[in-house]
């Protein structure tokens, strides 16, 4: 790790203020993904703006038809909330099982959607679920915030505040996982609200998050896995790397949008 | 350089370190609890892991800063203090849960966060799942899963009360 | 059985330590005034060193040195050494390059070693190490094992071809004429993946000179500190013997990769005079993968001969073996003399030749890693014999039975002599735990959900206790493979035992007490184990190939029989008898035909008080050393049985049912010895369907970390059913075979059987991923719609 200077600001706009005046700064939010590549040397902030103390970027509430998550939520708090177990079950579970015990105690919602790994679970469903990602300045639909691998429509010093899902009929997400980092392989995540159906696809294509519309057409017209048999996704544009390649990969998509369907509609 | 203080194993500590200090190296090397292992450069080991404010985390994806003012309970912190061992760790050593040690630390304090978050009745399947962030080399599993259910059992029973609140 | 002798699950004497946090391991030491190194490693797989440029990096704050391999060779420190001679078929020795801690010239693999930067920090020294300048000539990589001797680019100049040697053993014309009366033969193209051996607690080193004393210190991570010290003064230079300590605390697993002497250990002790402070250096997991040797790489085609009988009458083996960029210490001896001499199994072969042809390609060195050559051996029989059974349409297990050496002792036409066994033993046992039988009806249970189910076997042998110094001196060690010992018995009866075997996770502290409680009826808390310290030690070969229990409990119960001997000596003057009449027993000295006795540890007493005897009669004290040198290898031989569910939909394969049955000899505490088995079945597992080296066409390393290499973790295993057979080993006063490396030995070929059982065809590689399973599931899906 290279030296850095730390700060620790307790609102919001503390945190924006810092970001904005001090070099090279960069927000630490649960750290599971900055530390270990400043740990590799890989990034190298001067100043490190703590998000750990701003209170108003914590917790879970329902507004309406809404489920609204603080970006400093930790996915163990999202998986454990009775609120959106209840809301979005899909989503809890999602959250449930990214990583592992340790990193979901730390990992925020917030980091994970700001960080756009390609791999993440959480982008899959954003853009499934038509979430709205809401900053210090604006607020981004998903479908424009997510822009390619590790990158996304926020721009340089702008905060994730909050992001709010609005509460699909229904919605889940399976996971392949990679076997060695346990990433997403491929995840795909399905949503029907009233009669619009999203598939949205992590961890397979090159340039991140994507959906299905081939599958969002067949569900469309029938929300059940059935709809989705012997569909593949085309290999075309994903992934080939020592654990899969693309063929494999669009298989999988196919047989992951046919779970999650399956886990949508409870079977 | 910046100043901490926080709480390791019940007692107060301040200490000034240079902001790039992570928790595992205040813990090992300022606070000479060395103990808490370093296993890997990617955060998937968790030969590193420690409670904060009762939650088990990495301490080697962990700031020291960032641990300002919270109470962090090591492997060294949780036998009672007249040396009786937590049921966890007796659990361990009784089912041979561990051969050369190294993951044993942060597989201990995995198996108290498990108990502590999944109650004391586990399964394997569930007691399997939850050690995702935890990697054995030498003993293929078998006797940790064994120890974990044990220890969760022997936990329920333990009328003695932790040295430090390890929940 | 006593509740702390052999054959008690004693409950370790070591763990209080460890689950206390109160372990200590080379990282948790630090010295007054330590300065901290940090390795700059070559970013190219092959390149020429053109010249090095440290000027900016000694001038960055806390810097104290920036050497090279030039500064080694001023100081006449030499290279690392191959321990092992192999001779080449025509009787040619084999090509070892030059092998220098730092490099001289030339880098030679990713993470080959250019530069140390000793600075007062960790993160000043690795800050220090981004300014050193280093201007490569980079040069062609060669990394594919089975093409590297066709390679235009030599790793080495002095292999030409990159051939480090062509070896060979077994007899070439029986062999060919068994295949030429064959009935039937099964032929096969197989690869064993290249494994890093991953023990949790990375490599880590201490060197300390005292100035006052002109003397070395070095604390390391090792399985062998007096073979570390042998090598770092008798052949590399550090110091002459007397001046060099090697220490070596808890050590956090090895595997094998913390046998060998290494680059960083050699360097920090060299540095720690250079720069006047105590050195230290602590790996990380990357530098692990890209410096811990690794293990495996093997490419091979084999055949076997089958008559009409059924009986196995041939094998014939050819194997490319990948050595790395360097010969590591024990390398050359791994695909050769630790390989093709179990080509036999546990089969009645009648005519074996095996040839090997070992290569230099641009990767991290490659060496003994669990099993070491035995699991490679195992995989291809076991592999080939699954096979040749399906293929001939009989049960395997039944193929196997039909083939079972069952007179012992059994001279192979492959060196080896096997001693003592009883394989069918272990099948029946096994196929019952298995429930065989009942294998039908779950496969069928499982179609109707949609899962292929599939059975698997593996009829392993190993040789371990290894070795006799004299056999293998004469195949080419360098060293003999004996143990010592030494019983120190102190004056109120407690024991201290010294050994040159260290323990990094095998609970010698606990086995070796419960030998010592069993000879001399002391209580186990009264026995202290002492290892790892060449101080106090006097010499020892230290803890690899299962030879721990079988050679180094040897060499204690050849010093316990000195030690009541002389007791029986102490024990005469004291009771006033003759020593023809003193028994020993339960930890009593005692006359024949009279009820007067003398506590063991009173006699010890007397021993040092030296009050009943003339000091000319009998030295005083109560203190016996031994140097046990094995008569044979030992076998330990068992069947594994693995039963799998493919899902075909994604090739996610589950292990769900997995038994063992092992033979062992004699069992000092079974609780251990269980442990060792799923330990060894996990790595077995992870070598066969989890874990994978991969470099690039350019030779760089893929999987460096646990983001990319696939560790197995507990919800990727199943528990496991382990039981024993027993048949002592005649070849050692204690009846011991070992058991360290039996289960990753034995599993991978089980698995490997099971999944291709499963899929309905055998082309399954290792290690089969979920993408590999799920192509072989597919071709025995399009297959079975075909028929
Ligand atoms: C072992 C391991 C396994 C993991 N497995 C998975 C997995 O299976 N699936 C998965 O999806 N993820 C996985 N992760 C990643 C994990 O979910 C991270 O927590 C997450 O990606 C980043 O969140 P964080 O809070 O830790 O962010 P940090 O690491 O603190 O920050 C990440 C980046 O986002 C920026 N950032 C953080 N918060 C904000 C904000 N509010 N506004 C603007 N920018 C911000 C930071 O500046 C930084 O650039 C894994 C991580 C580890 C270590
Ligand atoms: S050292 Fe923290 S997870 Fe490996
Ligand atoms: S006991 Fe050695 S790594 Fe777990």
């Amino acid at each position: 790790m290279y030296a850095f200077t730390y700060h620790r600001p307790d609102t919001v706009r503390q945190a924006a203020g810092l970001v904005a005046r001090k070099e090279d700064a960069k927000v630490l939010a649960g750290g599971q993904t900055l530390l270990p590549t400043m740990k590799q040397r890989l990034a190298s902030p001067g100043n490190l703006v703590d998000l750990g103390s701003v209170a108003e970027m914590k917790g879970i509430e329902r507004k309406g038809r809404t489920i609204v998550i603080g970006a400093m939520t930790t996915h163990a708090d999202v998986a454990g909330s009775p609120l959106v177990q209840e809301a979005i079950p899909g989503l809890a579970a999602l959250a449930g099982n990214i990583g592992d015990p340790h990193v979901r105690n730390r990992g925020t919602i917030g980091g994970s959607i700001a960080n756009n790994d390609p791999a993440a679970d959480y982008p899959a469903a954003c853009l499934a679920m038509g979430a709205t990602i809401i900053t210090n300045k604006r607020k981004i639909a998903a479908d424009a915030f997510f822009q390619g691998m590790f990158d996304t429509a926020l721009d340089e010093g702008e905060i994730v505040t909050r992001v709010a899902f609005p509460i699909p009929g229904k919605a889940a997400y399976a996971k392949f996982p990679n076997p060695a980092s346990r990433y997403a392989l491929v995840g795909v995540c399905v949503a029907k609200r009233g009669s619009e159906v999203r598939v949205a696809v992590t961890g397979a294509g090159a340039s991140g998050v994507f959906r299905w519309p081939e599958a969002e057409a067949a569900l469309s017209k029938r929300f059940s896995s059935k709809s989705l048999e012997g569909m593949a996704a085309k290999a075309a544009g994903l992934n080939t790397d020592i654990h899969a390649d693309a063929e494999y990969r669009a298989h999988l998509i196919g047989v992951m949008a046919r779970r999650a369907v399956d886990a949508a509609v409870g079977k | 350089m910046a100043t901490v203080s926080m709480t390791v194993n019940g007692k107060a500590v301040t200490a000034d370190i240079d902001s790039r200090t992570l928790l595992v190296q205040f813990i090992r090397e300022n606070q000479l609890l060395t103990g808490t292992h370093v296993g890997c450069d990617t955060s998937q080991c968790g030969a590193c892991v420690v409670h904060i404010d009762g939650k088990a985390v990495k301490s080697c994806t962990t700031l020291a800063l960032q641990c300002q003012g919270a109470n962090v309970v090591t492997i060294e912190g949780i036998a009672a203090a007249d040396g009786t061992l937590h049921p966890m760790q007796e659990a361990f050593r009784e089912h041979h849960g561990l051969q050369c040690g190294f993951c044993t630390p942060g597989m201990i304090m995995s198996a108290i966060d498990i108990v502590n978050r999944k109650g004391n009745d586990l399964d394997e399947h569930t007691i399997r799942e939850e050690l995702e962030g935890n990697i054995c080399r030498c003993t293929g599993y078998h006797n940790i899963v064994r120890a974990v259910d044990a220890g969760a059992k022997a936990m329920a029973g333990s009328a003695k009360p932790m040295k430090h609140a390890a929940e | 059985m006593s509740a702390t002798g052999i054959g008690a699950s004693v409950r370790r004497k070591e763990d209080h330590r460890f689950i206390t946090g109160s372990g200590r391991y080379t990282d948790d030491i630090n010295r007054p005034g330590q300065a901290h190194a940090y390795f700059l490693r070559s970013p190219h797989a092959h390149a020429t060193i053109k010249k090095i440029d440290a000027s900016k990096a000694l001038a960055m704050p806390g810097v104290l040195a920036v050497l090279t391999g030039d500064d080694l060779a001023a100081d006449k420190i030499g290279g690392l050494i191959c321990g092992w001679m192999i001779h080449n078929k025509d009787g040619s020795p084999m090509r070892a390059g030059g092998h220098p801690a730092l490099a001289q010239g030339k880098v030679r693999y990713v993470g080959d070693h250019v530069a140390v930067i000793i600075a007062d920090t960790l993160a000043q020294a690795r800050d220090a190490s981004e300014a050193v300048v280093v201007d490569y000539g980079v040069l062609p990589a060669v990394v594919d094992t089975a093409t590297a001797m066709k390679s235009k680019t030599v790793v080495h100049d002095v292999a030409p071809n990159n051939s480090v040697y062509n070896w060979h053993l077994g007899n070439k014309d029986d062999t060919e004429k068994a295949f030429k009366a064959a009935k039937h033969v099964v032929k096969m193209n197989i690869v064993n993946n290249r494994l890093a051996p991953n023990p949790m607690e990375p490599r880590a080193a201490i060197g300390l000179y005292d100035k006052a004393e002109d003397h070395y210190t070095l604390y390391t991570t090792s399985q062998n500190p007096h073979v570390a010290r042998l090598v770092l003064s008798a052949f590399i230079g550090i110091a002459p013997e007397n001046k060099l300590r090697v220490v070596a605390p808890d050590v956090g697993g090895g595997f094998g990769s913390k046998i060998f002497i290494y680059a960083e250990e050699t360097v920090c002790v060299w540095a720690s005079k250079k720069v006047g402070r105590p050195v230290k250096w602590n790996s990380d997991r990357t530098e692990a993968f890209l410096s811990d040797a690794h293990g495996r790489d093997h490419v091979t085609e084999a055949q076997m001969a089958i008559d009409e009988n059924g009986k196995i009458t041939g094998l014939r083996v050819h194997t490319i073996a990948n050595l790395g960029a360097y010969l590591s210490t024990f390398s050359s001896s791994v695909p050769t003399y630790l390989y093709a001499p179990l080509l036999s199994g546990q089969y009645n072969i009648p005519a074996i030749y095996a040839e090997v042809d070992a290569v230099y390609t641009t990767t991290a060195p490659v060496d003994a890693y669990r099993g070491a050559g035995r699991p490679e051996a195992t995989f291809v029989v076991e592999r080939l014999v699954e096979v040749a059974a399906r293929q001939l349409g009989i049960d395997p297990a039944k193929f196997r039975q039909m083939n079972y050496i069952t007179k012992f002792p059994h001279q192979t036409p492959v060196i080896m002599m096997y001693d003592a066994g009883n394989y069918n033993a272990s099948m029946k046992k096994a196929l019952e735990a298995a429930d065989y039988k009942g294998f039908g009806k779950r496969r069928k249970e499982a179609e109707k959900r949609g899962k292929l189910r599939g059975i698997g076997f593996s009829s392993y042998i190993e040789a371990c206790g290894i070795a006799p110094s004299a056999a293998v001196g004469s195949l080419g060690a360098g060293v003999g493979l004996w143990e010592s010992a030494e019983v120190r018995v102190n004056p109120i009866g407690t024991v201290e035992i010294l050994t040159g075997s260290h323990s990094h996770g095998q609970g010698h502290e606990t086995t070796f007490a419960q030998l010592v409680c069993e000879r001399l009826g002391v209580p186990l808390e009264s026995v202290s184990i002492i290892h790892g310290d060449t101080d106090k030690v006097q010499m020892g070969m230290g803890t690899y190939g299962s030879r721990s229990g079988a050679v180094g409990m040897s060499a204690i119960s050849k010093a316990l029989d000195k030690v009541i001997a002389k007791g029986k000596k102490v024990a005469a003057y004291v009771l006033e008898a003759s020593e023809k009449d003193i028994d020993f027993k339960d930890g009593k000295f005692s006359v024949k035909g009279t009820d007067k006795t003398l506590d063991f540890g009173a006699c010890a007493l007397q021993a040092y008080i030296a009050h009943k005897f003339n000091g000319q009669d009998l030295e005083p004290g109560l203190k016996e050393g031994a140097f046990y040198d094995p008569t044979n290898f030992t076998f330990p031989a068992g069947v594994h049985i693995a039963e799998v569910e493919v899902d075909p939909d994604t090739g996610v394969t589950r292990v769900v049912n997995w038994t063992a049955v092992d033979d062992f000899g004699v069992v000092i505490n079974p609780m251990i010895v269980e442990g060792q088995v799923h330990g060894g079945i996990a790595q077995g597992i992870g070598q066969a369907m989890l874990e994978g080296v991969v470099y690039d066409k350019e030779g760089q390393l893929v999987t460096a970390s646990y983001m990319d290499y696939c560790m197995p973790r507990a919800d990727d295993l199943p528990s496991f059913t382990v039981g024993m057979t027993v048949t002592a080993c005649p070849s050692n006063p204690l009846g011991i075979k070992g058991c360290g490396e039996a289960g990753a030995i034995a599993a991978p070929p089980a698995l490997i059987n099971a999944i291709t059982d499963a899929v309905g065809h055998e082309d399954v590689a290792m290690p089969a991923t979920p993408k590999v399973v799920w192509r072989a599931a597919q071709k025995a899906l399009k297959k079975m719609a075909a028929e």
